[in-house]
């Protein structure tokens, strides 16, 4: 496949018409808007279908009704957005549709800045609306990861029938790389998994009221609701196994510095640096934040290592509490932060990494 | 000769079900309409409802035909998703005053603006149902509800909002117009107009909307029969019955 | 002979059907089904010329009509 040099946001969108989406509502928001702008380019091209919503709250649910009636539909974001498209959301994990989002996220709270942050991860990881459901929750670091993740995302939409979201950042939406585009699935494809959807989809059938679809975000009933909660959690449960993240030189490592996104690039990049100095560093890097990867934070040597240096682009820092949970007391956790739209510098990583080195 | 059955229950609706709604209400009276409606028609098959939340969200239990409820006033929106991307699939919305002129009244005009090939059908009763009798957008002046104990106050409330009208200022919009069920006459007529709406949408045409001004025996604290009369001389006084706009020909 | 048959379960006892009978055939009886509706009944059913306004106005499909 051949290179690309493209922004993150175009090559999400491009990837998740690869794979099959074929239709997108959204609306306007920095730092995502080149998403539903390539989108109303492409969609049309490939038979797909565009509306720019009068607002998230809409939008998210023309998302809902497209995904309701079988077509792979995605909707994308920047945080106060992300906030207004819960609601759709939430309706979507109760009734079992699924469907893609993506937040570019920003500086936050409320309408925040519109530079790059971390602030949303409690947002995206714990609580993406009402009701407890739980999502699985992808964060890339580099424009080939988001393209990637987007086009995984579809696929495990549609075998949990639940939303999945890609937790990007101002950054990796807007920073031009090259990526090799995943494989455009051939129309044949898209009809077979839109035809696989048949039996549920809100398109309409027989005059049966058994085999009626019937796309319900709740239940009358309590007693089927609970049923509904229990098989949810269930599915939820068997994600664990799923967690991923990028163990990088962690054997020898004395000290471990764990981030994710474009974070997680940055102290990569710190640790090669302190490598050269000639101290022993390792990272941890979540490429799922949900299910959150506790395991890798196991195979850390606490013998050995002096302390754990949470990288973030949030504060207070957010993501440091699934870290504190993983490492549970086994080690000293300091944090490096910055947030508001400032984007995070190696050089503040480095002198981070030396304190804890020093012992203090 | 025998008698031949000449009228019963459309086949739409659940064989062994009765409606949850409150005696005299007429949400089950359009709900049969609409199954007539969509029997005649043909089209059983192909259609699929957006139901509101509110008393109108009750019918999903009743209805043997697909069927799926949005979130609180997004029924447009939901059905424009749907439409969209199954331009074959017959689908319209059915939404009470809360769900399409308070919380989705954004959707619905914006819908409406783009003039989406959906058909709605809005039941105006004055008052939130389901919840228990608060205000609503079409409450009526000096209206009493449990959000304004001492009735609706213009100063304090604002007007009763007649969403034909408003949407008759839109230019996509094709087909508009405000019915009741009071009356048997009122009856057929707003059987005549869904059909309108709907035989627009399958005929491409694009946005239709019939209003439908109805009663809330329960929550305007009357018995049915009472609150037919008070629908007849005052919930009518406010909302005209009739055509609003039809451009069918030309659309 | 036009007749009605109401299906008890379905009754509400709101009364349109009573009301908007233009033969003033219907009443609302004194027997009452399992939910506690008094049921209408056809009193007069001699008079019933299967017009089916009853059926039609009815609002939970709760009269059949045949003539």
């Amino acid at each position: 496949m051949a290179r690309v040099f493209m922004k993150g946001c175009e090559a999400m969108a491009e990837a998740a018409v690869r794979a099959g989406c074929r239709f997108f509502a959204g609306y306007p928001i920095t730092p995502q808007n080149e998403i539903p702008e390539y989108m109303s380019r492409r969609l049309p091209e490939v038979g797909g279908h565009f509306v720019q919503g009068e607002s998230e709250v809409a939008s998210v649910s023309m998302v809902y009704g497209a995904a309701a009636s079988g077509t792979r539909s995605m909707t994308s974001s920047s945080s106060p957005g992300i906030s207004l498209k819960s609601e759709g959301v939430s309706y979507c994990a109760s009734a079992r549709v699924p469907m893609v989002y993506i937040n570019v996220a920003r500086g936050g709270p409320g309408v925040g800045s519109i530079q790059p942050a971390q602030m949303d991860y409690l947002q995206a990881t714990k609580a993406s609306g009402n009701g407890g459901f739980r999502m699985r929750v992808f964060a890339p670091a580099t424009v080939q990861e988001a393209a990637d993740m987007v086009y995984a995302a579809f696929d495990y939409a549609d075998r949990d029938r639940n939303p999945v979201l890609i937790l990007s950042d101002g950054v990796v939406g807007t920073m031009m790389e090259p990526v090799e585009l995943p494989p455009m699935k051939t129309e044949e494809e898209v009809a077979a998994i839109k035809e696989s959807k048949r039996s549920w989809a809100i398109v309409g059938h027989k005059l049966d009221y058994a085999h009626r679809a019937w796309i319900q975000p709740g239940q009358w009933s309590t007693l089927l609701q609970q049923k509904e909660n229990e098989a949810a959690a269930a599915l939820y449960e068997s994600w664990k196994s799923d967690a991923r993240a990028e163990e990088y030189l962690l054997e020898d490592a004395e000290i471990v510095l764990t981030s994710y996104g474009i974070c997680g690039r940055i102290a990569k990049s710190a640790v090669n640096v302190l490598r050269r100095e000639g101290v022993k560093a390792g990272l941890i890097r979540p490429l799922t934040v949900y299910p959150f990867p506790y395991g890798a934070y196991d195979r850390i040597d606490y013998r050995r290592v002096k302390g754990i240096l949470d990288v973030e682009m949030s504060i207070p820092a957010l993501f440091l509490e699934d870290v504190e949970t993983a490492v549970a007391g086994r080690a000293r956790i300091s944090t490096c932060l910055c947030s508001g739209g400032n984007i995070m510098s190696r050089d503040a990583v480095l002198r981070a990494a030396a304190k804890i080195m020093e012992g203090n | 000769m025998a008698e031949k059955l000449v009228y019963t229950r459309t086949k739409t609706i659940q064989e062994d079900k009765v409606s949850g709604f409150c005696p005299g209400c007429m949400h089950g009276t359009v709900m049969k309409l609409i199954g007539e409606v969509i029997d005649e028609l043909g089209i059983i098959e192909k259609t699929a409802c957006v139901l509101g939340i509110g008393c109108c969200g009750l019918q999903m239990d009743y209805m043997a035909y697909d069927n799926i409820t949005s979130p609180h006033g997004r029924a447009c929106a939901v059905a424009t998703g749907i439409k969209r991307t199954n331009p074959d699939t017959f689908v319209f919305t059915y939404q009470g005053d809360g769900d399409l002129a308070s919380i989705g009244l954004a959707e619905t005009m914006s819908a409406a603006n783009r003039g989406e090939n959906i058909s709605v059908i809005f039941i105006n009763n004055g008052i939130y149902g389901m919840t228990g009798g608060q205000m609503a957008p079409t409450t009526l002046l000096g209206m009493k509800a449990t959000t304004a104990p001492k009735g609706r106050d213009p100063k304090e409330h604002g007007y009763p909002m007649h969403m034909c009208e408003i949407l008759d200022k839109l230019t996509a919009p094709v087909y508009l117009e405000r019915t009741s069920c009071n009356t048997p006459q009122n009856l057929m007529h707003t059987k005549s107009a869904i059909k309108k709406a709907f035989v627009n949408q399958l005929e491409g045409r694009g946005f239709s909307m019939v209003e439908i001004v109805t009663t809330c025996p329960t929550n305007w604290g009357m018995d049915a029969l009472g609150a037919l009369d008070y629908l007849e001389k005052n919930m009518l006084a406010e909302f005209p019955l009739g055509l609003i706009r039809d451009r069918t020909k030309e659309a | 002979m036009a007749k009605i048959i109401v299906i008890a379960e379905r009754c509400k006892s709101c009364g349109y059907c009573v009301k908007f009978c233009p033969k003033e055939v219907l009443a609302i009886g004194s027997a009452v089904n399992s939910k506690g509706y008094e049921i209408a009944e056809a009193v007069h059913p001699e008079k019933c010329n299967g017009c089916a306004i009853c059926g039609r106005m009815c609002p939970d499909g709760a009269i059949d009509v045949y003539r």
